[in-house]
Formats: C-alpha cells, structure tokens, sequence
C-alpha cells in the first residue's frame, strides 16, 4: 500500500472510486423522484423514508465526502495534468481525435459543483438537512419541490444541469473503470456503450419530473 | 504545388521563439512531407539562412525518430503513420501548413522542431526490460505461449516511443507510452516474473519527469502511428494497482 496516493495512478484511482460511488447514489436519487410521477403520498413517503432510515442516515456523511473528496481529486489532478502542457498549440485538431466530455470532465463538474449548491439551497436544506437540525423535514415536500420545478426558469435551469451531468457520466462511468484496470479491448466499446445508455437512463429520470410538471401546469390545466 | 509553410523556430532550448513563414514552389504531390522539409531547407541554405532543425532518422516508419505537430495534429493529416510516410498529395495546392514541435513539459524545445525526447530513455531505464541473460538462440516452442497473448504483446511492442501520444494528450502524459512496454512484456513469460516491479518504477519515473496523468481521452490511441490501444493502459492500471496493494 506504501505511497500509492502519491502516484498519478493512484490519485486517479480515487477520483474513480468516488466516482462510481456518487455513479451508485445517482440511481437511488432518480428512482426517488419518479415518485413524484406516482402521487403526492408516494413522494411525501418517499421522503419520510430519507429522513429517519438508519442506513441513509449513515450514508449521508458519506455521500458528503465523496463529493468533497471527488471535487477535491478532480481540482489536484487537472492543475498537475495542466502544468505538464505549458505552452499551448498555435493550431489543435482536438475534435479528430477526442469526445467533448473527456476534455471538458473540469469544466463539466464545475457545473455540477455550481448546480449541486443551488440544488442543496433549494431543496436538501429545507427537507433532510431541517429534518436532522429540528428533528422534523418540511411538511410537505411535495408541494415544494412541485412549485420550483413547476417554473419555466427554474425548470430550464435544471434540464440544462442534467445536460451537463449527461456528458460528465457518458465519460465518467467508463474512464472509472478503465482507470481501475476493469477493461480491455472487448470491453472498452462494451463500457462505453453502457456508460451512454447509463447517463441516458439517469438524466432523462431526472428530466421527466419538471418536464411532467410544466406539461401538468400549462398544457394539461 | 505551391505551399506557405508556418513553421516555428527557436535558436537553443532558451530563445522564447516565434513563427516564421516560407513559401516553397513546385512540390510534387508524390513527395514525402519531409523531403518537402529538404527542399525548403536547400532553399533556405541558398538564400543564406540558417535551415529549419527536425528530427528523423529512418524515414520508413519505424524508427520513432520524425516527429512534428502538423496542422494542429501529430504526424500530419494521415492516420496510422509518421511524418516521414505523410505524403503531399494529403494537401492541397495553395495550402499554409503550419509545423510546430511536440509541445510537453517534459519534451523541451531544443532546436527550432526538435524536441528532447530523453525521458522516454529514462523511463525505459527504470524498468521497461528483462533482466536474465538471454544466452543462445532457445528452440521455438519451448516455452507455450498461447496466440492470443502473443498477438495482444506483440501489438504493444509495435510502439515506436514517437512520443505522439505524449504531444496529442491534453495533459501531457506518457500513459500510452508506459503501458505499451508494461503491457506487451506482462503478457509474456518471459517479462511477467518482473512484472510488479517494472510496473511500479516506470510509473514513479513517468511521475517524477513531469508528464501529466491519464485522463482516459482516447487521443493518444487515435493519433498512434502503431494504433496501440489504451486496453494497454488498462493493464499497467492493473498491474501498477494490484503491485502497490500487495506492497
Ligand atoms: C453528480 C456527481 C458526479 C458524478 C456521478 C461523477 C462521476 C464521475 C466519474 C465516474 C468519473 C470517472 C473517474 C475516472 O475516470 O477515474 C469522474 C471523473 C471526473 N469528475 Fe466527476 N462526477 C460528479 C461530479 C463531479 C464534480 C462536482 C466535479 C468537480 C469539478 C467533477 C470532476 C471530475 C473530473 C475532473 C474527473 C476526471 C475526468 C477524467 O478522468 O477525464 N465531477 N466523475
Ligand atoms: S524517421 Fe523513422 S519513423 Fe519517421
């Protein structure tokens, strides 16, 4: 084990465990929000049961520092990665030989880190977080998450962030498996393919809620 | 053809460098791109002036030696090749091409476009190699090795050390480079006894010399003149992880 977080490669290797961790966490969070699809009850339940289960109590935490320590890796490794180009082509046919999101994974999880905040405001503090600090979450969340995301602005604002993370996991989910070694030449088409159908699955899960909502409010009302 | 040539120039591995533009007249299409070098540089010593500096050595593809960022690509506008097998006809009359070095911290500038390519030596040194005394020539067959891993080795050792990969990755790394040697002797009798070892030294020196990590963009295997896949690279991954967790 000696040393094997000072190397390149094993610094990569948390960035990918996190990654895949939060990979994990974004399957729960999307089935969570289908219940919004389901009924006022399925949801207000839904978030009854994140508020008091003892395992997502214990995972909370956990969730946090992933993300911490993901953003943190992301942040260490890209200035290293950049030092080791100093002087930039006058001329670069990057797109020949590149997708957008394995040059772009900085940028793209900037975003998220800036729509994560907007997100935790706008939501978790008023449900989970209230829930820990006053022993009891918002008395409808349902009715909360429904009226932001049942706004144009907001919703748009939301549906360009999945867009976002879209990019970041068609990347993501296969460059960390790749980078802890689980891949070869069958499989590297293979993991590819999978990462897209996975960030599509995901992000479109996500897209559906304010989607549903603004067609509830303005063409079906 | 008649071509205008941007081409970058810097006296010693110090001078800060800059642009310069030439024209060269009457290029046939069948020429290779560096005797279209040669003709500029004739031209040049003509005219009094100090040729333009580019490496090469066997102007057939297997050297490693020719470099050169060609038009914002390594190697030029062809796949699957070096500069010395890009031929003209891959340009267009009245064309400008622009030629710039290899551009790595740890590749500096020495000449005009020649790069210092000595970490890859270095790397190499710490452990790309087998260290038994391989004595007279061993009968064929005497140690099986089945097909598949042959050919899959093989297809690593096919790895010239260009160093394209190095100049195409946006963070500058060796990941390719390392994994082709890594890889091509983990999968043979022969290099696996050393396996953990080597692994872990090339790593440490590819780390140590300055060359970015591994961002898994995939430029590096497009821009190979062998096509030497990044499946290689997720080996060495394997390799180096599973060295240092037993470590
Ligand atoms: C929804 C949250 C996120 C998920 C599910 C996620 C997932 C992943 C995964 C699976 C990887 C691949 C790791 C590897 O190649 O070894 C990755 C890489 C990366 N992530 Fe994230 N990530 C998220 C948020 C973020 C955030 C907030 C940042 C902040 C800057 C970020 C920056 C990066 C960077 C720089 C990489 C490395 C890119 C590369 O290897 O090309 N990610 N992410
Ligand atoms: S000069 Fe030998 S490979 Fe180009």
């Amino acid at each position: 084990m000696a040393n094997i977080f000072s190397s390149s490669i094993g610094k990569k290797l948390i960035m990918s465990i996190t990654g895949l961790f939060l990979v994990v966490f974004m399957l729960l969070h999307v089935s969570i929000n289908l219940a919004i699809l389901i009924s006022e009850d399925a949801y207000n339940a839904a978030c009854e049961f994140m508020d008091t289960n003892i395992f997502i109590q214990i995972m909370v935490p956990i969730l946090a520092a992933g993300f911490f320590v993901h953003i943190l890796y992301a942040l260490i490794l890209t200035l290293k990665n950049r030092k080791a180009r100093p002087v930039k082509y006058a001329v670069n046919n990057k797109g020949e030989a590149s997708s957008f999101a394995s040059r772009n994974m900085f940028v793209l999880g900037l975003i998220i880190v800036g729509f994560l905040v907007l997100h935790l405001v706008q939501f978790w503090a008023k449900m989970q977080l209230a829930h820990y600090v006053t022993g009891h979450g918002h008395e409808n969340p349902y009715l909360l998450v429904t009226t932001v995301l049942s706004n144009p602005l907001w919703a748009a604002i939301y549906l360009v962030c999945f867009g976002v993370l879209w990019f970041h996991l068609t990347h993501g989910f296969w460059s960390a498996l790749q980078t802890v070694g689980f891949n070869n030449t069958k499989w590297l088409k293979r993991w590819q393919c999978i990462a897209k159908i996975y960030a599509t699955v995901v992000c479109l899960g996500f897209a559906v809620v304010p989607v549903y909502l603004l067609v509830q409010r303005y063409i079906l009302a | 053809m008649d071509l205008k040539l941007k081409i970058w120039r810097q006296k010693n591995a110090k001078d800060k460098g800059r642009f310069e533009t030439y024209e060269v007249k009457s290029i046939s299409p069948d020429s290779s791109f560096l005797e279209m070098l040669d003709i500029l540089n004739d031209q040049l010593i003509l005219e009094g002036k100090e040729p333009v500096a580019f490496d090469h050595d066997c102007r057939e593809g297997i050297c490693g030696m020719c470099s050169l960022y060609i038009n914002g690509r390594a190697h030029g506008p062809d796949s699957e090749i070096t500069t010395c097998q890009l031929h003209m006809r891959k340009f267009k009359d009245g064309d400008t091409i622009t030629i710039e070095p290899w551009r790595s911290a740890a590749f500096p500038v020495i000449k005009d476009l020649v790069v210092d390519r000595y970490a890859f030596d270095k790397i190499l040194q710490a452990g790309g190699f087998v260290s038994v005394n391989t004595g007279g020539v061993p009968d064929g067959n005497a140690i099986p090795i089945a097909k598949p891993k042959a050919d899959e080795s093989m297809d690593a050792a096919a790895c010239i050390g260009c160093g394209a990969c190095v100049a195409t990755c946006k963070n500058g790394s060796a990941m390719l480079f390392v994994a082709a040697r890594v890889s091509s002797l983990a999968l043979l009798p022969q290099g696996k006894i050393e396996g953990a070892r080597r692994a872990k030294a090339m790593v440490a020196k590819m780390d140590e010399l300055g060359f970015g990590g591994c961002t898994n963009t995939q430029a590096c295997e497009m821009e190979c003149p062998k096509l030497v896949s990044i499946a290689h690279i997720a080996r060495l991954n394997r390799e180096f992880l599973v060295a240092k967790l037993r470590d």
